[in-house]
């Protein structure tokens, strides 16, 4: 059936079935290849999306769901999280950082200045199996002071 | 010899001499190591040949963009950075002129692996060498285009200086004509720099790959696609080899939308035997699909092997006696015989996958009369045969395209899963993209096999150490799918020498012992892979968790009794250029990263610190690593809470420091993550746990402290991607036996273990 959303800013018409992860209709009919596809049950983090500014996981949200919403990707992103991710170099294989970014940035875009347990909260359900971890969160902390003005909190 | 000498002398294209050249190209000029039979041609001509040895060569285009060839496999390691660094040092190029490009997998440019360690390692001194020919070059064109004399003239930031005169490398390329050839013996003689001169190799950089992968443009493997693919989704059978299909029934899946077929493939390599592929226009329906087929089988005959009995089977093994001697000094059995004690400990470890994040993937088509397989691997060389055999066709009509890996971690060595797309491509005439989703990536992942080893001292009556011996059975990777790169025993038998390096340590304990044994069952039952580090993943775990018990039995201080032992004398010395200093620069580290921990002060009750080596993979290639694991156990719960992990590693000359401390970072919490967090085990024939619900790696949340120290030195640069892997576990359990005396002899160590242990 078909299904409007908004994807990156752009209108957007699919027709596929109801129950289509949003995932496969990002990836393969949307022909988004940054939105990675890593468990298939919402436990990585590597499909994570903003569908009306919020983080979902997209391999376990139906399109279905997602009718007349606003999403988000990688592709659509622009934020500072990005070159904080570059200044502490946190990427290794990269295949998790889309959604590590995407997490990253509706926790930002909630609360400039997020406590380490409040980052640790909001980014413990995204796996990195490169186990960059300890720059994810340091790219976190330099992205939020950049954010509120470069204040050395 | 070691075993990359072995490996290319083995298997590598019969490459004696070689030469470099430098030859004008459509783009500008290449600069490139040729093969013998390339060296009495013209340079023009060599470069129309494209066939490139080592396979890293670059390339200077007119408008100054110095593009570095590199074939080895991009998988977070930052490697073409790492490798394009050392070009552009002796070049004297501008880093910002750098670009990156990774090659295909033609044979014309050699063997090709990515894995132990070894890309920087293998690559240093060529790579310099062929930098040092370039700027060379381009000094004497440069000077010639100046009008000036090249004695005079010196290169800086991809320009040529000859006093107040300038020319950018652009100009050169674009004005002049820099070809030439140069003989094995002409580049042993181009000087290079020495340590102290260096500008790049050593100083911070950024990785080049690294500002696509936070906008979601890199390309992975399973991002691949061509116009007119169908998806496919493997229905694996119940078990890795022997099971046969004898029907399939699809008649539930007929009304899922986009399905096409189920295909049982037949497969000549018996690389996938009993593998069918559901095939449909989408992965959703091929996945929609796939629960609704019913697949009958005749059963293999590991269908009921559980873990203990793979286990089971290793402890027979090591009875029997039977097994390969890597290592028999003379006088083992003599100081066993006349020993006062003989002090013995059973180690053992539990099924581990590699769960990278980007499950295997391969898309295959033909193309120009080739066969064409897109997907992202670390061993080409090895599978190309595989490939080769299930086609029915020669190698050389075989190209893999090259993609980033999302994790590699040793997975990809093993590149089983491009022969189902391959053979369905062949089947159905058209391209066929295969994806494994999660719980298939698992169930037939190579896993880290099981393991348990036996371990003895032979203590004198003076309380001094005179034997050691080291028993280890495990399954082994290098049998299951590279049988040319065995080892052969001391007593004529194989092994593998990936599954018992770490056991041939530094350590002077007397006459020692190493008996390697492949644990069949666990062969038979899967296809034991290649997981970071491999064998020292086990063999570290028990030499290390060993040498605590060792000291604590004689009563000395584990730190002290290590660095009694760690004398370079004997074959322990070292030796150019790989291990100069020996033992003494794995006491050194020790007692560095002692010193930074804090060793010795008083901590808080039930909270414990522990220290252990390593010397990475490979004596021949040794990374000096000495870890200090402070841990708090909880007596309530039996949660370990790792508070701090203090590593000090001696890699020799590092090239991009960065990306050296992020290797080493990753690698650590792999190890904490290999010691509590994550582990399966076999139950009918399969891993029990294939997906996150309860296979558990590390997360943010049990993150420790880390304080991380790359000891400066201008030694042989060695491997970095693996070390700190395989000793924070064993740091782990000493640290837990101090904090609350509890001595735990497996990994993954489970809260459980220690409310048992507790009890």
């Amino acid at each position: 059936m078909s299904i409007q959303f908004k994807i990156n800013g752009r209108a957007s018409t699919v027709d596929v079935p109801d129950d289509t992860p949003l995932l496969w209709v990002i990836r393969d009919e949307l022909d988004l290849k940054g939105t990675k596809f890593g468990c298939g049950i919402g436990l990585c983090g590597a499909c994570t999306v903003h569908v009306d500014g919020k983080a979902q996981r997209s391999c376990v949200m139906p399109v279905s769901a997602v009718a007349d919403t606003s999403i988000t990707t990688i592709e659509g992103l622009d934020h500072p999280l990005q070159d904080a991710w570059i200044a502490v170099q946190a990427p290794q294989c990269g295949y998790c950082q889309s959604g590590q970014i995407m997490q990253a940035a509706s926790l930002l875009d909630a609360n400039p200045n997020p406590t380490d347990q409040q980052i640790t909260d909001q980014m413990n359900g995204n796996l990195c199996r490169c186990m960059a971890y300890k720059r994810i969160r340091q790219a976190i902390k330099l992205a939020a002071s950049d954010l509120r003005g470069g204040d050395n909190e | 010899m070691s075993k990359l000498a072995h490996l290319r002398k083995y298997n590598a294209p019969a490459i004696t001499r070689r030469g470099f050249m430098i030859g004008a190209t459509s783009a500008g000029f290449t600069l490139a190591f040729v093969p013998a039979a390339l060296l009495s041609t013209t340079p023009a001509r060599a470069m129309a040949e494209d066939r490139f040895e080592p396979t890293v060569w670059y390339a200077i285009d007119p408008a100054g963009i110095i593009t570095v060839n590199v074939a080895e496999a991009e998988m977070g390691q930052h490697v073409g950075t790492a490798l394009a660094r050392i070009v552009a040092e002796e070049l004297e190029a501008d880093w910002n002129d750098v670009r990156l490009n990774h090659v295909d997998s033609e044979a014309r440019y050699g063997y090709r692996v990515t894995g132990g360690s070894w890309s920087v390692w293998q690559n240093f001194d060529l790579l310099s060498r062929a930098g040092a020919a370039g700027r060379q070059a381009l000094v004497e064109e440069g000077a010639k285009l100046l009008g000036e004399s090249a004695n005079q003239c010196s290169a800086s930031n991809s320009r040529v200086i000859c006093g107040n005169k300038t020319i950018s490398y652009g100009e050169i390329v674009s004005r002049g004509n820099i070809t030439r050839s140069y003989s094995d013996e002409d580049l042993s003689a181009m000087p290079i720099k020495a340590p102290s001169q260096r500008k790049l190799i050593g100083n911070e950089t950024r990785a080049l790959d690294i500002p696509a992968k936070t906008r979601g443009e890199t390309i992975y493997g399973i991002d691949a696609t061509v116009e007119g693919m169908v998806y496919a989704k493997p229905m694996l059978p119940p078990t890795r080899y022997g099971s046969r299909i004898t029907s399939i029934d699809d008649a539930g899946a007929r009304s899922v939308n986009g399905y096409q077929q189920t295909l049982a493939l037949e497969d000549p390599s018996n690389t996938v035997p009993g593998w069918a592929l559901v095939i449909a226009d989408s992965y959703h329906a091929a996945l929609e699909a796939s629960r609704k087929i019913r697949i009958q089988y005749d059963t293999g005959e590991t269908a009921n092997v559980s873990e203990a009995d793979i286990r089971a089977r290793a402890e027979s093994l090591i009875a029997s006696g039977n097994g390969s001697l890597v290592v028999d000094d003379p006088g083992v059995d003599d100081a066993f015989g006349t020993a006062r004690k003989v002090f013995s400990q059973k180690y053992t470890t539990g099924t581990a996958l590699h769960f990278q994040m980007e499950p295997v993937n391969a898309l295959a088509l033909q193309r120009n009369g080739m066969w064409e397989l897109h997907t992202g691997n670390q061993w080409q060389s090895l599978a190309i045969p595989w490939y080769a055999t299930a086609l029915g066709v020669p190698e050389d009509k075989i190209l893999m395209k090259t993609y980033h890996l999302g994790g590699g971690f040793g997975r990809r060595l093993n590149g089983d899963y491009g022969v189902p797309a391959l053979l369905a491509t062949k089947a159905l005439g058209v391209p066929v993209k295969v994806v494994l989703d999660r719980s298939d990536d698992s169930r037939f992942d190579s896993p880290r096999s099981t393991s348990v080893q036996q371990l003895e001292a032979a203590i004198d009556k003076n309380g001094q150490i005179t034997g050691m011996q080291h028993h280890a059975a495990a399954g082994w990777p290098t049998e299951a799918m590279a049988g040319f790169f065995l080892g052969t025993g001391l007593n004529g038998e194989k092994f593998d020498p990936f599954s018992i390096n770490g056991a041939n340590h530094w350590y002077t304990l007397g006459a020692h012992r190493v008996r390697a044994i492949s644990n069949d069952l666990a062969n038979k039952t899967f296809r034991p892979g290649w997981l970071r580090s491999v064998g020292p993943g086990w063999t570290n775990w028990a030499s290390e968790s060993f040498m605590d018990e060792l000291a604590h039995e004689l009563g000395i201080d584990p730190v002290q009794f290590r660095l009694n032992h760690l004398k370079p004398i004997g074959k322990n010395a070292g030796s150019e250029p790989n291990s100069i200093g020996g033992a003494s620069r794995l006491a050194n580290v020790l007692r560095r990263a002692v010193v930074k921990s804090g060793w010795g002060r008083p901590l808080p009750k039930d909270t414990g610190m522990g220290v252990a080596t390593t010397f990475g993979q490979e004596r021949d290639m040794p990374t000096w690593c000495a870890c200090v694991a402070r841990v708090n156990v909880n007596r309530k719960t039996g949660k370990i809470a790792v508070e701090k992990l203090t590593l000090v590693l001696d890699a020799g000359t590092i090239v991009h420091p960065d990306g050296a401390l992020a290797q080493t970072e990753g690698a650590a919490l792999w190890g904490l993550s290999l010691a509590l967090h994550e582990g399966t085990e076999f139950k009918d024939g399969e891993v029990a746990d294939r997906n996150l619900d309860t296979y558990t790696p590390l997360r943010m949340a049990d993150v420790p402290d880390m304080d991380i120290e790359l000891v400066e030195s201008d030694y042989q640069a060695v491997g970095l991607g693996e070390p700190a892997t395989t000793v924070v576990g064993p740091a782990i359990g000493n640290a837990i036996y101090n904090a609350v005396g509890l001595r735990l002899r497996h990994i993954p160590i489970r809260p459980d273990d220690i409310l048992m242990a507790l009890a």
